[in-house]
């Protein structure tokens, strides 16, 4: 069975919730819709307080080609514009709706039979990708209009579709595949058009037998796509160790996959452009998983974007009074809540809630030379050495030992024996040599 | 004496005299003639190396200064106005007296002033905490109380306060080297004017945020409210982005501007006791 070769790590999965089917959440009574849910420059609002807007209307638009447009999820009156909480604890700007009703813009269409057809040209696909705000729902939050937009002089050759969620706990990619497959399916014939491949490969990973069985039955109706399920392991979800995994290719460093003529898209990326083309409807709603060993209901809801995290808890059954940390998104990667009233964005994939038992961290020890984080680093490169010249400044010396090539998956301080914060120090070192890289290039 | 002793002795002498010529002629050829001045100033300074004057150490600082030939624009906080005018008498220059500067703290977030709301028990740097989140206590603008500045200190000038969380400026060890500035992510310390009998009045807040959420986070916060502003009679005060700040060039000292604001946020350092007028009228009034 395929895989990456260098590195990663296999934790305990616990995909308490693969088995709940998506729900769809009630519509809560204010949501808070950040302009900023994505990679690249904030949107700005087009709309201002006291304004009436309905479902899927555009309130924001992106600012600049990195940027993406941000809709209403709800109808009903913008109540204010103002600096909100993040879920770091920081205010950044959001829009504030009353929800009254549900009433939707005009031109969405709400059925939900299956549209197979697509006339649009591949640059029409790509604008309504733009226009209908979506972006990369793996995490990264990446302007998908971006990635389907092959730079001159290249050549994409085939169109990875990622499902393979590779964070425990988490199982929102799981359910879509199962529950909404042909949409997914015809999704994928849409990107395939827009960046005209013909060929393209979801990898899923063995621990999810259900989805590989009803996709590989699914895909015989599409010419080009094919299924192929991978050995479990993290963190195969990566971008790089996705490619090396299923076509054997490396993308080189600091260089984007389309260099080895690769395009990489979430399976939620591939069901929100069927949503966008086929249906008009823009990115205002998502599947958020909501886990924890101690949670009465551990589920997967269907979302309106803005909604408060404390509002998906309550539906899973309340926050278990043992609770530790709660964690917005998968336990490798994402990154304790401050406040549980922050709303979920665009990127939000999980909302995992850690017993305090498992919440704590170890205690820091000596580093004992075991190598371990050496084995398990996924890119080749040294934490151990990263991070303590990252804690000491020496920024030159850590862009030669690749400090920009770390994907933050995490596998270092997972396996550390010694307990040793070596992605923390990493995180910060590579803060400042990106900024160290970037003054260095304005002289 | 035997044959081998001789040739041992010539062919060594010859190898020894050969190797003599060589090295005094590369020791010529690279030859690096140093001022003698720049030894004499580095032996002046405190050789402390702390970086205050904005060079790598003590030694650039005197090569800096031995190469302009002048010492404007030069100075070594540690050292101070003395170090400075010996330096001058050496080299028969002149120097501008310097006010002495004292880091100051600009944030009271304690326990008790902006208690925690959520605990971080991740990797102990304010760098890599900066970057995470806004703070214990909610403000994204005040300590976050890891001790970066601390550890950043040469001098043992700084130490955490457990009772606050706050770090603790020692007066009388703290040279004004801006270290700690430099290592704050938030930009929390300023180096500000010692002041006459080491008094200081500043704002010790530097939140920008508007007044609601400044104080929701903490009680003793800035809110903006422009009190001290109308107060203070010689314009010393400025109010930008909801924030007071003290010009320390046009502060008078005269501490009017203390009582008037309602947050407690204006600090005042080594004054005496006020005399206790207020309180008794208000005792008075109570009667």
């Amino acid at each position: 069975m395929k895989t990456f070769k260098l590195g990663g790590v296999h934790p305990p999965e616990n995909k308490l919730s693969e088995k709940a089917p998506i729900e769809v959440l009630a519509i809560p009574a204010v949501v808070s819709i950040p302009v900023s849910q994505h990679l690249g420059a904030p949107a700005s609002p087009v709309v201002a307080k006291g304004d009436k807007v309905k479902t899927g209307q555009l309130i924001a638009k992106g600012a600049g080609f990195i940027s993406a447009n941000i809709h209403s999820s709800v109808s009903g009156t913008v109540v204010k514009i103002d600096d909100m909480p993040d879920s770091s604890g920081y205010r950044k700007k959001a829009i504030v709706i009353n929800v009254e009703g549900d009433e939707w813009d005009e031109g969405i269409d709400l059925g939900s039979e299956l549209v197979r057809e697509c006339n649009l040209t591949p640059q029409e696909i790509t604008a309504r990708v733009n226009e209908k705000g979506i972006v990369g729902m793996g995490g990264a939050t990446f302007p998908s209009h971006v990635k389907l937009m092959v730079p001159p002089g290249k050549k994409a050759e085939v169109l990875i579709i990622n499902g393979v969620e590779c964070e425990p706990y988490l199982t929102s990619d799981h359910r879509l595949m199962l529950e909404k497959a042909d949409e997914m399916l015809v999704g994928i014939t849409i990107q395939m058009k827009a960046l005209g491949v013909t060929k393209a490969i979801i990898g899923i990973e063995n621990n999810k037998h259900d989805a590989i069985e009803h996709l590989s039955y699914k895909v015989k109706d599409y010419p080009g796509i094919s299924v192929e399920a991978l050995k479990v392991q993290y963190p195969q979800g990566g971008e790089k160790q996705l490619i090396k995994a299923l076509i054997n290719r490396e993308v080189p460093s600091g260089k984007l996959p389309i260099e080895v003529g690769a395009v990489v898209h979430n399976v939620g990326t591939a069901f929100a452009v069927y949503e966008a083309v086929q249906k008009n409807k823009p990115l205002m709603e998502r599947v958020v998983t909501v886990t924890g060993k101690n949670l009465k209901k551990p589920s997967n809801f269907l979302v309106r974007i803005g909604t408060p995290v404390s509002e998906l808890i309550e539906a899973a059954g309340g926050l278990p009074t043992d609770t530790g940390k709660v964690v917005n998104g998968g336990p490798m990667m994402g990154k304790a809540i401050t406040n549980l009233e922050v709303p979920v964005t665009k990127g939000t994939s999980g909302i995992l809630i850690f017993p305090e038992r498992e919440a704590a961290r170890k205690p820091v020890q000596n580093c004992i030379r075991c190598a371990r984080c050496l084995n398990v680093c996924p890119m080749g490169l040294e934490p151990y050495l990263l991070s303590v010249l990252a804690d000491k400044k020496r920024l030159e010396e850590c862009e030669v030992e690749r400090i920009m090539d770390c994907i933050e998956c995490g596998s270092c301080l997972y396996i550390c024996p010694s307990g040793r914060p070596l992605l923390d120090q990493i995180r910060v070192g590579k803060a400042e040599v990106g900024s160290m890289i970037r003054k260095r290039s304005q002289h | 004496m035997n044959e081998i002793t001789l040739i041992s002795v010539v062919s060594l002498g010859a190898i020894g005299s050969v190797a003599a010529i060589i090295l005094y002629m590369v020791a010529q050829k690279f030859k690096v003639i140093e001022d003698p001045r720049i030894d004499i100033v580095a032996d002046k300074l405190p050789g402390a190396n702390c970086g205050g004057c904005g060079l790598a150490g003590c030694r650039a600082l005197a090569e800096a200064i031995v190469k302009a030939e002048s010492l404007e624009g030069m100075n070594c906080p540690p050292g101070g106005n003395e170090v400075m005018k010996d330096i001058a008498a050496a080299l028969g220059l002149e120097a501008e007296e310097q006010d002495p500067m004292i880091a100051v703290l600009r944030c009271n977030g304690s326990r008790e002033n902006s208690p925690p709301k959520v605990k971080y028990d991740s990797h102990m740097t304010c760098a890599f905490a900066h970057s995470l989140f806004a703070g214990e206590g909610g403000c994204p603008f005040g300590c976050l109380g890891c001790g970066d500045c601390v550890v950043a200190c040469a001098f043992d000038a700084m130490y955490m306060d457990p009772a606050t969380g706050l770090p603790v400026i020692i007066d009388d060890k703290c040279v004004a080297c801006g270290a700690c500035v430099k290592a704050c992510p938030r930009s929390i310390i300023e180096m500000r004017k010692k002041g006459k009998k080491d008094r200081r009045i500043f704002v010790s807040c530097i939140n920008k945020e508007k007044g609601g959420p400044a104080k929701k986070n903490c009680a003793v916060a800035c809110i903006g409210c422009g009190k001290c502003v109308k107060e203070c009679k010689f314009d010393a005060i400025t109010m930008e982005n909801n924030l007071a700040y003290i010009d320390f060039n046009k502060c008078t000292l005269c501490r009017k501007c203390v009582p008037v604001c309602p947050t407690n946020a204006i600090h005042e350092l080594n004054f005496p006791p006020r005399k206790p007028k207020v309180e008794v009228a208000a005792e008075t009034a109570s009667e």
